[in-house]
């Protein structure tokens, strides 16, 4: 039901994200999604990857502040209005979402996010049938 | 030029009868001095007595005083009088620890006046001008100190204190203020502030002086302050352990500030060999003073580094004249006229256990106010970004608590805050020259 995400803080100055891109691509990593807040005080660039274990590893022995955390990741048909179906559960339920993203692959819409209640957001999914991914099953559609 | 001598007894002393005067008040000093216990015990230890000491220039074989010597003996190890002939205490902000604390007799508070009287009468202040002091009153020296000597040479003086900016400018258009005592940086935000309410301070007031000093200015900030204000601008020099305000002002010349040497002994130290100087090189300033009852203090380190200006001045006055600070021994910073050292902001950093050891500390001064940006690595990231967030505020809280300014806190990754040698580097101050 849920994916690894690769967050990286980063500094809010140039040449900071091809440091981390160019890590990747010597580790021979690939990019499935990813996306950068922009706030004023932090740069957080969260990324699903073809291999988050090897990636955080390769950023660890760089000296790179990163994190690998769980986030939800459902698959949707494509056709429009299915995203707004997906999160109106959620809603519904009472449940926030802290962040999200959305990519297309493989004619699947995905959404990728987190909330405040992990627990309840899953029997959300598993009640309404929503189809959700883990990192075997994302990588299989790449 | 006479006429610009408020006390021509003394400002009209030549080198050779300012050296005679320091040398009786300097025996008298000696003399008050034992009766510390602090003094007491220094001469002894150091293998001297009073009778050692006949001019200034003896006054190498004298130990130096260090404010840490004054938090040691905190409050009154330094008193030479009993404690009801004190009649006034002012106390430094304890930023880095105990305070410190200045104790004045009535005599000691009538000196000060006169000396503060003397050097706005220098500039050319006189009965009939209204002052408008813009310091923080209470135990800064900087707002007692000016009153009384603005009071005591019978300028109608008003103790506006500082901030409110808006009450300041209704202030000066209502009483018609002729002078103002500001620091820099406020005098640039006076300007500001007039020039949004659409007032233009060389047509709508009566401002014609400004008295300037407790921040680091350059010779150009000054004129763009006096441009803009319509005003000339006077520097000064002051610290509460020499009183306060009053110890080294400029004459109308503005090419250094006299500083009294009635009332102090000055000497220009290697800050690191501790050994005087050549004449007219910087190092740092080191006071003796002699017309103090309550608490003369001998070779006193100011920390502050400046040098002696070379030659005479056409004022007349034959009291040397100390050219600008030009930074400090130490690392403490000035901001907003507030003293601040790094260690400060290091304690209450270190007391998060979510932070690294490494921070930097970058001073600004955008739209002529003093910023300070606190940028602090965060030891483990966990994508938590309201945590983030949160721990900011809290950063931000704690350090006002401590240094009373509210800096922009910064999380940033490790790794990332600047080193020289492996050194961390602390303090960038970027303050450039805006107003």
């Amino acid at each position: 039901m849920t994916v690894h995400q690769i967050s990286v803080f980063i500094e809010n100055r140039s040449g900071t994200l091809v440091k981390v891109l160019d890590l990747f691509k010597e580790a021979g990593i690939q990019l499935i999604a990813s996306t950068i807040s922009d706030t004023v005080e932090y740069g957080i660039f969260r990324i699903i990857c073809s291999e988050p274990m090897k990636a955080r590893k390769v950023l660890e022995e760089a000296g790179v502040s990163s994190n690998v955390s769980d986030v939800f990741a459902v698959s949707l048909d494509n056709y429009p209005g299915r995203a707004a179906d997906a999160v109106r559960f959620l809603s519904k339920a009472g449940i926030g979402i802290s962040y999200m993203y959305s990519f297309m692959l493989s004619g699947k819409g995905i959404l990728i996010f987190r909330t405040n209640d992990p627990e309840r957001t899953k029997e959300v999914i598993r009640d309404n049938g929503i189809e959700s991914l883990n990192d075997e099953s994302l990588l299989s559609l790449v | 030029m006479a006429s610009s001598f408020l006390h021509p007894r003394y400002e009209s002393l030549s080198r050779s009868e300012i050296e005679a005067l320091q040398s009786e008040r300097l025996r008298e000093t000696l003399g008050q001095c034992m009766k510390s216990p602090f003094y007491r015990n220094r001469f002894r230890n150091a293998g001297i007595s009073p009778q050692d000491i006949r001019t200034p220039d003896d006054l190498v074989k004298i130990p130096f005083t260090t404010k840490q010597d004054l938090r040691d003996n905190y409050p009154f190890g330094l008193c030479t009088v009993g404690l009801d002939k004190v009649v006034r205490l002012h106390s430094s902000s304890g930023t880095t620890g105990t305070p410190t604390v200045i104790l004045h007799t009535q005599r000691d508070l009538d000196q000060w006046a006169d000396a503060v009287a003397r050097c706005l009468y220098m500039v050319g202040l006189r009965p009939g001008d209204i002052f408008q002091n813009t310091s923080g009153y209470g135990m800064f020296t900087g707002g007692l100190g000016f009153q009384y000597g603005a009071e005591r040479l019978g300028l109608l003086t008003v103790p506006a204190a500082a901030g409110n900016t808006k009450r300041q400018i209704k202030f000066i258009m209502d009483f018609g203020t002729t002078a103002i005592h500001a620091i820099p940086s406020y005098a640039g935000r006076l300007y500001e502030v007039m020039e949004e309410m659409g007032i233009d301070p060389r047509r709508d007031t009566r401002l014609k002086t400004l008295v300037i000093g407790a921040e680091p200015h350059s010779e150009e900030q000054r004129r763009r302050i006096e441009s803009m204000l319509g005003v000339k601008a006077y520097n000064s020099f002051g610290m509460s352990e020499m009183c306060g305000p009053g110890v080294a002002f400029e004459c109308t010349e503005q090419n250094g500030m006299h500083i009294w040497e009635d009332y102090y002994i000055v000497e220009i130290v290697d800050p690191v060999t501790l050994e005087p100087v050549p004449e007219g090189e910087v190092g740092e300033l080191v006071l003796t003073t002699i017309n103090r009852e309550a608490m003369p203090l001998l070779r006193y380190r100011t920390r502050d580094l400046t040098r002696i200006l070379p030659g005479e001045c056409p004022c007349g006055r034959h009291h040397r004249r100390l050219d600008r600070m030009k930074g400090r021994s130490d690392d403490m910073m000035i901001l907003k006229g507030v003293n601040i050292f790094p260690i400060q902001i290091e304690t209450v950093l270190m007391q998060f256990p979510e932070l690294g050891n490494e921070y930097l500390i970058t001073l600004t001064n955008k739209d002529a106010n003093d910023t300070m940006t606190v940028e602090v690595e965060l030891k483990e990231f966990h994508d938590d970004y309201p945590g983030m967030q949160s721990l900011t505020r809290e950063i931000t809280r704690q350090l006002k608590d401590e240094i009373l300014i509210t800096p922009e806190v910064r999380l940033v990754p490790k790794g990332t805050i600047p080193k020289t040698d492996g050194k961390a580097v602390r303090v960038k101050d970027l303050r450039k020259t805006l107003i």
